[in-house]
């Protein structure tokens, strides 16, 4: 078993009213000089078998049809997970 | 002749029944259709209609795009079928490249419910004969993922191209691009809007209009307009 990461991010022309959000909670809870927030997504995919450049190619794909929309999001990475850090 | 109009119901669909009774309304005869199964039953139209399908989980309308009867709907769509996708519909529309954009969280990030002016841009779609261009129309809005976004090639594509259904009036309720509240597919026969005209098609329970509280009807006129469509080329 493997398990690949996928990061999805808004595009960053498009404006991401949840970062906004969080962004001006910040300082009120003393978190100050934090210029922008961006909010996305991480997905863990574990796979059967190892993470192969084929299953890596697989999932890239997925990454792209289902689990981001081009129009608004962008796949910003896409990686095997360290077994050390999981 | 009575137009047999396909309503879609996904998990988590709202407002199939509404959407029914507003093609009844109209003179047409709703046909439930199940997002499973990859059969229209020989409708004429089909209406996605709104809610929350899938639970909007990942993106409103990501997962409702891969539902068996979807590749039905985008066939018949590219031959011409009068599809109308209502708020979750839309969204729908947009994840199966129907409709080009996409809708993001509201600007202001609430959740909304309000009675909705708008300005009928275009009036030759299939859902919009029986208004006239420039018209202004009252349609209930409800939603919190309304925000239509695509990027400046695609607005200018969509105004210079006249498809821009429907625009906001006096108040952009979500932040969306240009005021845009609806779009068409470059054939006119794909129309996508955040308001929902099945909640103004009956008096009594519709939106307030001028005369009367909950008299409202406006959203009755796509319904008509797509049989007007069907049975003048029938």
């Amino acid at each position: 078993m493997a398990t690949i990461v996928v990061h999805v991010m808004p595009k960053p022309e498009i404006l991401d009213p949840q970062g906004k959000a969080v962004g001006s909670a910040l300082p009120r809870l003393g978190f100050e000089g934090v210029a922008q927030v961006r909010q996305g997504r991480r997905f863990e995919l574990t796979v059967d078998g190892e993470a192969t450049d084929e299953v890596l190619a697989k999932v890239r794909e997925a990454a792209e049809t289902l689990l981001s929309n081009p129009v608004i999001e962008d796949v910003v990475e896409v990686a095997v997970l360290d077994e050390a850090t999981a | 002749m009575t137009a047999r109009v396909g309503v879609v119901t996904f998990p988590g669909t709202l407002d199939d029944r509404d959407a029914a009774r507003a093609v009844r309304l109209a003179g047409g005869e709703p046909v439930s259709l199940f997002h499973a199964e990859a059969d229209l039953k020989d409708v004429d139209a089909v209406v996605l209609p709104g809610g929350f399908s899938y639970g909007d989980y990942l993106r409103a309308g990501a997962i409702a795009r891969f539902a068996p009867i979807m590749e039905k709907v985008v066939d018949a769509a590219h031959g011409g079928m009068p599809v109308l996708g209502i708020c979750n519909g839309f969204q729908v529309l947009t994840e199966v490249h129907l409709l080009p954009g996409s809708m993001i969280k509201n600007e202001h990030l609430h959740f909304i419910c309000r009675d909705q002016v708008l300005r009928v841009e275009n009036a030759d779609t299939a859902w919009t004969g029986d208004f006239e261009a420039g018209q202004q129309i009252v349609i209930p809005l409800k939603n919190q993922d309304g925000q239509y976004v695509a990027d400046d090639a695609t607005l200018d594509m969509l105004e210079g191209e006249g498809r821009v259904a429907f625009r906001y009036v006096g108040w952009n309720p979500n932040g969306s691009r240009r005021d845009i509240a609806g779009i068409t597919n470059e054939r006119g026969n794909v129309v996508g809007l955040m308001p929902h005209p099945e909640h103004a098609v009956e008096p009594g329970f519709g939106p307030d209009s001028r005369e009367q509280g909950r008299a409202g009807t406006d959203g009755l006129g796509f319904f008509t307009s797509a049989l007007a469509g069907l049975l003048a080329s029938a």
